[in-house]
C-alpha cells in the first residue's frame, strides 16, 4: 500500500444507532483533507441496529457511508473489527484514515496500522496536506511540545482528539450513497473474551465532552467535600465536574473525573479550574477550552498562564460563594 | 512462567514545564543537565504489575520476570532501578542511533528481541511512554507476535493458563481474558509502585544483563534506528501561549464570587 489516493476514510463510533460527537467532528476535518488530496469522504459504522446511520452520517459530510450492522459489533471490541475495517481500508484505498482518539480508537488504530503495514499518528490535533502530502500534528512530551510528522506510506492513519475540531451544521438535502457490508468475520479467531463490562453513569446527566461549563477539581480542593460544592455549581449551571488525576488518584472522585492526557478531553466554553496546578498533563485535556478560569492560592501557579481569568485565593472559601452567587444570580 | 516486562528510560517527565527545551533546528529534545533518565512511569507500573503476579503466585513459584529494553544509552540506570524493585533479570538491545519515537522499528526490534529470549507467556508494556507518548509500542508487538492484546490494564492476574484483565475505559471498567502467551498494556490506575528495598537494590548489582547488539540477535543496519523509519519529523516545537491572565480581585471572596458569576452571566452560561 503505497500510492492510495481515494479520499479519506473516517471510522465513526456509534453508540447505539447515533454517531458519537467526534465522529462528527471527524467528518468535516475529512471533508476539508479531501478539498486537497481529493476523492470521497468515505464513513465506516461498525454496530447493531445501524439503519437510519448511512442517512445522518451523509448530512454531516459523508458522501459514501459503508455499514457492518451485526450485533456482533453492539460493543467496540478491536479483535472484532480488525478482519473486517483492514479489508474495508484496503479495498477503499484512502489516502488518510481518522479513527477517534477514543478508548475505541486508541486499542483500534496501532493494531489496524501493523496489520496493513502502514504508520499511525496518534492523539492528533490538526491534520493538514502540504504539497500533496498529510502532515499530522501531535501533542508530545505529556503535552509540552507538538510534533509534525508525515508517513512514506499511505494510508497515513491518525486518531484525532476530541474537540479538536469543528462539527459542520448537519444538510439533510446532501446526498450520498449508503452500503452494507458482509462481514468476514471468524469468531473463532478472537482471541481476547469480554466477561464483563461496568459502566459508571453520568452525574448530574450532563456529559463532559458536551457540557458548556466544566468544573475541574485538583489537590487544592483539600478534600472530597471539595468535590461537592463543585458539584454542586455545575448542577446550577447544567455544567459537568471533572479532576486532575492527583484528585483521582487519591479517590476523591470517581476515576472517569480525570481530564488531561491520560484522561478526557473536554472544549467547554468555560472551564473553571479549582486547586488544579496546570501540569501539561491536564492541560492536555482542557487546553482547547474557549475560556479557562481559574483559582488558585498560589498567584505564581503554571495554570495561571493558560488562563483568561485569573483568582488567587483559597478554594474552601471561593467556592461556597460562587455557589451563592450564582444562587441568587438565577433567583 | 516468564514475564517479559519492556521499558523505556526517558527524562523525567514531570520536570517544571520552565526547565523543559527542543532545539528546534535540530527537532531533538535538549536534555535537562545533569538529570539521569527514569523509567516511563507506566512502565514502571508495568514492573509493579509483575511483581504483583509473582507475589500472588507465592513463596517458590516458578515466575521470572525478566526486563527488555532498547536504547541508545543511559539505559543502565533504568535497568538498575527496574531490577531492584525486584525483576529477575534483564536484556538490553543497545542500539547507538536507536531514536526513540518510532513506534514501528521499536516494536519490530523488540519482538525480535523476545523471539530470540525464548518462549514468553505474558510480555508487559505501559500503556504509552511518557516522552512521545505515542501507545503504539505494545499493540504493535503483539500484531507481530501474533499474540492476543489488552489494554490499559488496571489489575492483570494469571490462573490457569489465561490472564485476566481490568481495562480502564473513560466511563467504567471492562474484565477482558485471553489464553496465555499474551501482551497487556498497564495503565495508572494499576496504582502505587513499591519502593526498591535495600536487600533486592544490594542484590540487582548482581542480577544477570545482557547487553545484545543488533547483530547478535540476526537485525542488520537497515532494520534499527534511523535507518529503518519510515516516518519523517517535520517539525518539533513547544506551542506559544499567547493568553494574557486577568486577576479578579475583591476585598472579600463573596465579592470575588460575584464578580465571576458577573462574568457567567455575561457570557450566557448561567
Ligand atoms: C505520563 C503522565 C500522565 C499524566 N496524565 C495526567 C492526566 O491525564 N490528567 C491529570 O490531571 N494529570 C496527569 N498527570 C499528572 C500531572 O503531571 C500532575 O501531577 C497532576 O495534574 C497534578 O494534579 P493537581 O493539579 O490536582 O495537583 P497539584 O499539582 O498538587 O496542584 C494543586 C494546586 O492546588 C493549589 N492549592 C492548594 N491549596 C489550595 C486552596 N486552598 N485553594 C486553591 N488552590 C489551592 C496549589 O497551589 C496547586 O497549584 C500525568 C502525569 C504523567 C507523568
Ligand atoms: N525503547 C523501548 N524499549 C523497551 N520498551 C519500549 C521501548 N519503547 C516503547 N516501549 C514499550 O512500549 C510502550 C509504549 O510505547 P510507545 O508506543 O512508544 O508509546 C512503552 O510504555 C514501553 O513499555
Amino acid at each position: 500500500m503505497t500510492d492510495n489516493n481515494n479520499g479519506v476514510l473516517v471510522v465513526v463510533e456509534m453508540e447505539g444507532n447515533q454517531p458519537i460527537d467526534l465522529g462528527l467532528e471527524m467528518l468535516a476535518l475529512a471533508r476539508r483533507l479531501t478539498d486537497s488530496v481529493g476523492g470521497p469522504v468515505t464513513a465506516v459504522a461498525f454496530g447493531d441496529g445501524l439503519e437510519t446511520a448511512g442517512e445522518v452520517l451523509i448530512s454531516y459530510g459523508a458522501d459514501q457511508v459503508l455499514i457492518n450492522d451485526n450485533n456482533a459489533f453492539s460493543n467496540f471490541h478491536a479483535e472484532a473489527w480488525l478482519p473486517d475495517l483492514s479489508k474495508i481500508i484496503v479495498e477503499v484505498a484512502p489516502a488518510i484514515v481518522l479513527v477517534g482518539h477514543s478508548d475505541a480508537g486508541t486499542d483500534l488504530a496501532p493494531r489496524l496500522a501493523f496489520r496493513l503495514d502502514v504508520d499511525v499518528a496518534t492523539g492528533c490535533e490538526a491534520v493538514d496536506v502540504i504539497n500533496g502530502r498529510p502532515h499530522m500534528t501531535r501533542g508530545c512530551f505529556g503535552g509540552l511540545a507538538r510534533e509534525v510528522v508525515t508517513f512514506a506510506r499511505s494510508p497515513a492513519i491518525a486518531t484525532i482528539r476530541s474537540k479538536s475540531q469543528e462539527a459542520l451544521t448537519p444538510i439533510i438535502e446532501r446526498s450520498g450513497e449508503v452500503k452494507h457490508v458482509t462481514s468476514i468475520l471468524d469468531v473463532n479467531s478472537i482471541r481476547t473474551r469480554v466477561v464483563k463490562r461496568e459502566r459508571e453513569k453520568a452525574v448530574g446527566g450532563v456529559k463532559m465532552e458536551s457540557a458548556k461549563v466544566v468544573i475541574g477539581g485538583g489537590l487544592g480542593l483539600g478534600g472530597p467535600e471539595g468535590f461537592k460544592t463543585l458539584n454542586e455549581i455545575a448542577e446550577l449551571v447544567d455544567g459537568a465536574v471533572g479532576a486532575s488525576r492527583a484528585a483521582c488518584d487519591l479517590d476523591w472522585c470517581p476515576r472517569s473525573y480525570q481530564i488531561g492526557l491520560s484522561g478526557r478531553t473536554v472544549a467547554p466554553e468555560l472551564y473553571l479550574a479549582v486547586g488544579i496546578s496546570g501540569a501539561s498533563h491536564h492541560m492536555a485535556g482542557c487546553g482547547n477550552s474557549k475560556t479557562i478560569v481559574s483559582i488558585n492560592s498560589d498567584p505564581k501557579a503554571e495554570i495561571f498562564k493558560s488562563s483568561r481569568f485569573g483568582i488567587v485565593g483559597n478554594s474552601q472559601e471561593i467556592m461556597p460563594a460562587l455557589a451563592e452567587e450564582i444562587r441568587k444570580l438565577k433567583a | 512462567m516468564k514475564i517479559v516486562v519492556c521499558v523505556k528510560p526517558i527524562q523525567n517527565p514531570e520536570i517544571p514545564a520552565a526547565q523543559f527545551r527542543i532545539d528546534e533546528e535540530a527537532k531533538v529534545l535538549i536534555p535537562v543537565s545533569g538529570l539521569s533518565p527514569v523509567l516511563s512511569p507506566f512502565d514502571e507500573q508495568a514492573v509493579e504489575a509483575a511483581l504483583r503476579i509473582r507475589d500472588r503466585a507465592g513463596e517458590g513459584s516458578e515466575v521470572e520476570i525478566t526486563i527488555v529494553t532498547i536504547a541508545s544509552k543511559g539505559a543502565r540506570a533504568a535497568i538498575k532501578a527496574a531490577l531492584a524493585l525486584g525483576a529477575d533479570n534483564a536484556v538490553l538491545l543497545s542500539e547507538p542511533t536507536f531514536d526513540g519515537s518510532g513506534g514501528y522499528v521499536t516494536a519490530r526490534n523488540l519482538a525480535k528481541t523476545i523471539r530470540t529470549i525464548g518462549q514468553v507467556d505474558l510480555i508487559l508494556t505501559g500503556r504509552q511512554a511518557a516522552d512521545w507518548d505515542a501507545g503504539v509500542v505494545g499493540l504493535g508487538l503483539a500484531e507481530i507476535l501474533d499474540i492476543p492484546a489488552i489494554t490499559f490494564a488496571r489489575d492483570v492476574q494469571i490462573a490457569d493458563g489465561v490472564v485476566t484483565v481490568q481495562r480502564v475505559l473513560q466511563d467504567g471498567i471492562e474484565t477482558v481474558e485471553a489464553d496465555l502467551p499474551a501482551l497487556v498494556t498497564i495503565s495508572n490506575e494499576l496504582g502505587k509502585v513499591r519502593h526498591a528495598s535495600m536487600r533486592e537494590t544490594m542484590r540487582a548489582a548482581k542480577k544477570p544483563v545482557k547487553e545484545w547488539i543488533p547483530e547478535d540477535i540476526g537485525l542488520d543496519e537497515a532494520q534499527v534506528g534511523s535507518s529503518a523509519i519510515r516516518y519523517e519529523l517535520e517539525r518539533l516545537y513547544i506551542p506559544v501561549n499567547d493568553i494574557e491572565c486577568e486577576f479578579i480581585s475583591g476585598d472579600s471572596p463573596s465579592e470575588i464570587a460575584a464578580t465571576l458569576a458577573q462574568h457567567m452571566r455575561e457570557a450566557n452560561l448561567i
